[in-house]
């Protein structure tokens, strides 16, 4: 356990500088802890997200993933009670900076939820456009473009070209969803957070999202929390595997790599046990 | 600060800026509705307080003119339509709740509920009439018992819907654990759900004498009022809320400081069984939220 | 206050396939029920619509359509058209209505988006208890403080600035139109506050993530996410409101000055439904006379149920459109 984090950390350090050193909009999580109350339901992460790849999340339910995640966006805190310590760096601001503003921060790290939650009385097209609208664009041409575009990179253009007025409930489950993500990158946001985004779609629409994951990270970083192993295995490129500490329940990060090398071959014996299925 | 990584756009600080003024706005909205209550409890308050003593409550009302006097008949009257309308509406109202918690997913059972909810909006004048139809015209008389019908079937769908939500927080396992060892439905619902569900239905009935102890304007013509101590349940009677209003509206400043203090009793006591209930309940309905 | 918590009571319906095939004192123990629950009631209801119907039918035969568009409330001359009482009651309640409408959903919204918790759950049972004061003791408080406030201050300042102004014409009586509006909002904002929390609170939380996610502003997740989901149930919190405004009796009655006619106004006494069954049923001292006021009483009667029917489909379309989408 005590090696691990060392070693951990070491490689946090290691790769914190790496991504200092280029481009940018990969995450850097420090110490982070997560509250609901009183309630630790994250303990003490540190973790380094690298740009344009996508990062998986993995681990039982109950470990804290979602909730995790939920902090790079700074949406954590809008839960009743809840409050995040430490930092979290997008290039060199932290989200947590008193001074930082949480919508702005939410506009820049995008957000992709559990069930398809689009607005049920817009129609399609202003679903997608709604966060344009949000954040101030008023201009027709634009607009219309740029729910064009998102559509097209959702790959949900050509199923509902036809009918953009329609509700977005005339959608099925794995389009709602489509669209969900649609909404989401219209706003050029530099991170996405994905959390089990297709925990309650049918396995065509999964493998459709899955596709689209791959897609979007050549211009985006992709964080996806999954409860499905072989997805994680498949869409990403680095995988962070966390367990809920058996004495207090917070959620720790065990161990985090480039996905084969955890999956192959995982350092820690508890990442192995729970990748082969031997554990609860 | 949003310079460089985050993408705002220049009309951040303004957006903040309203988020801040609607939030200011929304809780001047809730001063500004707390207020009136806080004036009418205020006065009620101020202006009862002094006129409380024992007369009030023991004492008949004076012949107008002569000062002093109370209206210990009123509060007596108000006690007996209140216990009337029990005995006349819990029953129909707790058996009616178990009629829709335990048999009511049937297409009758979801029109009655609908109506039952309905019957709740109904004013409470048409009660009045509904009443006066029933009682007072055939008996050819304002009485205690048309005071109570009146006040019964404004408790009746209370109780009613009260009665169905508290049965039906009882959890399932209770029955099937009960029908599972053999034991009749009926005792069942005696032994096992009821007393589950009791406390719900002992605070519907609380909820529902509140309701109605302030009720005046059906019983105007049920009740009708009374300046005497009540004989028998046929002859009309007096009520604390048909005593405030008339005492209001009549130009003698005794009979309105009597009404203040009047309301003033009356009031508390249905403060205090609002609050009591919710106090009692709270953990439960929290639970379930 | 209506129990309006829909989600939270699916649950209990699987019990009914338990209750198999009965035997004798269970078959007594559903007739009991069936009998005296669940008929009784809906006789009970039947009763109140016919027993309406038929009191009234002797002056609906008499005055026919008339009753609805004359003014004249004679009954020395046997005369009674309900016009002036409809004005009444419509105009008190349309103003109540304008008055409590945006107070009531700004608490709401303050109470369940914007407030910290325990803050928005105070205010929400301390307003519910302002439902529960009763109607009697408002009425009181409005005579002797509210009217003679509106006479001494408010009406005067009015007609001083607007003297062309039929709306604020004088004299300053205290008692009239304004004064029956304003205490019917404050007794209509208890429901449209709870109502509209109700329906709030069933808003999935999904919904203001998504607006929040894209950058928005709580305020901003309000009005572009809650409200738009949320806006059949606050419309159905309104329109019940405006069914207990109409139907509100005792502290309209008390402060509407009770005089039958119509005026444009507000400053002037009118006379509302309510207030007219209130006053005069029992004086009426004939059955044409106590026809025409239990008609008055079926009009009352009619509107407000289709109120109700009205606002509760509403909130249950938004409660079911919820469920369907996942719930609060």
């Amino acid at each position: 356990m005590d090696i691990t984090l060392t070693t951990l950390q070491a490689v946090a350090v290691e790769e914190r500088e790496e991504t200092v050193t280029r481009v940018s909009k990969g995450l850097v999580v420090e110490k982070l802890g997560a509250y609901y109350g009183n309630f630790l339901a994250v303990a003490d992460v540190d973790m380094t997200i690298r740009p344009n790849k996508v990062t998986a999340i993995i681990g039982p339910s109950g470990c804290g993933k979602s909730t995790f995640i939920r902090c790079l966006n700074r949406l954590h805190e809008v839960v009743r009670d809840a409050r995040v310590v430490g930092k979290v760096m997008l290039d060199d601001e932290d989200l947590y900076d008193p001074r930082m503003d949480p919508v702005a921060v939410r506009r820049s790290i995008g957000m992709v939820f559990q069930r398809p939650n689009p607005f049920p009385t817009m129609s399609i097209y202003d679903n997608v456009a709604s966060g344009l609208r949000l954040n101030g664009v008023r201009n027709r041409g634009l607009i219309a473009e740029k729910v064009e575009l998102s559509l097209r990179q959702a790959a949900l253009w050509d199923e509902v070209k036809d009918k953009l007025k329609k509700p977005a409930l005339a959608l099925s489950g794995g389009q709602q969803q489509r669209l969900c993500i649609a909404r989401t990158i219209a706003v050029d946001p530099s991170v996405v957070l994905m959390d089990e985004p297709c925990s309650a779609l049918d396995p065509i629409s999964t493998l459709k999202i899955e596709d689209l994951i791959a897609e979007l990270k050549q211009e985006l970083t992709i964080v996806i929390v999954t409860h499905n192993m072989q997805q994680a295995a498949r869409v990403s490129d680095y995988t962070a595997f966390f367990l809920g500490n058996e004495k207090v329940g917070a959620g720790e990060l065990i161990e985090y790599g480039p996905t084969r090398a955890i999956f192959t071959n995982p350092a820690d014996p508890r990442t192995e046990n729970y990748i082969t299925g031997r554990f609860g | 600060m949003a310079s460089s990584a985050f993408n705002t756009g220049g009309s951040l600080p303004r957006r903040q800026f309203i988020n801040r003024v609607m939030g200011a706005l929304l809780c001047l909205s809730a001063a500004v509705a707390l207020t009136p209550l806080l004036l009418v409890i205020g006065f009620i308050l101020a202006n009862g307080i002094s006129g409380i003593n024992l007369d009030l409550l023991t004492k008949l009302p004076k012949p107008v003119g002569e000062l002093g006097g109370g209206m210990g008949n009123a509060f007596l009257g108000t006690a007996i339509l209140i216990a009337l309308a029990s005995l006349f509406g819990v029953p129909i109202g707790v058996l009616a709740g178990i009629y829709l918690s335990e048999f009511g997913n049937t297409g009758f059972a979801r029109i009655l509920r609908f109506l039952t909810d309905v019957l709740t909006g109904v004013p409470s004048i048409i009660i009045g009439i509904v009443a006066y139809t029933l009682v007072v015209v055939p008996t050819h008389s304002f009485s205690a018992v048309a005071g109570g019908v009146a006040l019964a079937i404004i408790m009746i769908p209370v109780v009613t819907r009260t009665t169905e939500e508290a049965l039906r927080r009882v959890p399932n396992a209770l029955r099937e654990a009960s029908l599972g060892l053999g034991v009749h439905e009926w005792k069942t619902m005696m032994y096992i759900v009821l007393p589950a569900g009791l406390g719900g239905i002992v605070t519907g009935v609380m909820l529902a004498i509140a309701r109605i102890s302030g009720e005046t304007a059906p019983l105007l013509f049920t009740a009708f009022g009374s300046r005497f101590w009540q004989d028998g349940l046929g002859n009309p009677i007096a009520a604390v809320p048909l005593q405030v209003y008339k005492y209001a509206l009549a130009p003698y400043k005794d009979w309105h400081d009597q009404a203040w203090a009047a309301a003033f009793i009356l009031m508390m006591l249905i403060l205090i069984l609002n609050v009591g209930v919710r106090v009692v309940t709270r953990s439960g309905f929290q639970k379930i939220r | 206050m209506a129990s309006a918590a829909p989600a939270a009571s699916k649950r209990a319906f699987q019990a009914r396939a338990l209750f198999g095939a009965a035997n004798l004192p269970d078959i007594i123990f559903r007739t009991i029920v069936f009998l005296f629950g669940a008929l009784t009631l809906l006789v009970l209801i039947a009763i109140i619509v016919a027993s309406m119907v038929k009191e009234s039918s002797q002056s609906i035969g008499v005055f026919g359509l008339s009753f609805l568009h004359t003014t004249v409330w004679d009954p020395v001359k046997e005369q009674f058209g309900a016009l002036t009482f409809m004005y009444g009651t419509i105009v008190t309640s349309i103003l109540g209505l304008l008055i409590a409408t945006p107070i009531s959903l700004g608490v709401a919204i303050f109470a369940v988006e914007l407030a910290p918790p325990w803050l928005g759950n105070s205010i929400s049972i301390v307003v519910e208890l302002l439902a529960a004061i009763p109607s009697v003791l408002l009425g009181l408080w409005g005579i002797f403080v509210m009217v003679p406030f509106l006479q001494r201050v408010v009406e005067p300042a009015f007609i001083e600035r607007f003297p062309d102004l039929p709306l604020f014409e004088g004299p300053p009586y205290g008692v009239g139109l304004l004064a029956g509006g304003l205490i019917l909002a404050i007794m209509v904002i208890p429901t449209i506050v709870a109502i509209s929390r109700d329906v709030m609170v069933t808003v999935p939380v999904a919904q203001r993530e998504a607006m929040l996610a894209l950058g928005a502003t709580n305020w901003e997740s309000t009005t572009w996410a809650v409200l738009p989901y949320a806006r059949s149930g606050l419309l159905g919190a309104i329109v019940l409101g405006l069914g207990r405004a109409l139907g509100e009796t005792m502290a309209v009655t008390m402060v509407i000055g009770n005089q039958p006619q119509i005026s444009a106004s507000l400053f002037h006494p009118a006379y509302t439904m309510a207030s007219v069954i209130a006053n005069e049923f029992t004086e009426a001292t004939f059955d044409l006379y106590l026809s025409a006021l239990t008609e008055v009483g079926l009009l009352l009667f009619g509107v407000t149920i289709i109120m109700n029917m009205l606002a509760r489909l509403l909130v249950w379309s938004t409660a079911r459109a919820s469920q369907q989408l996942g719930g609060a």
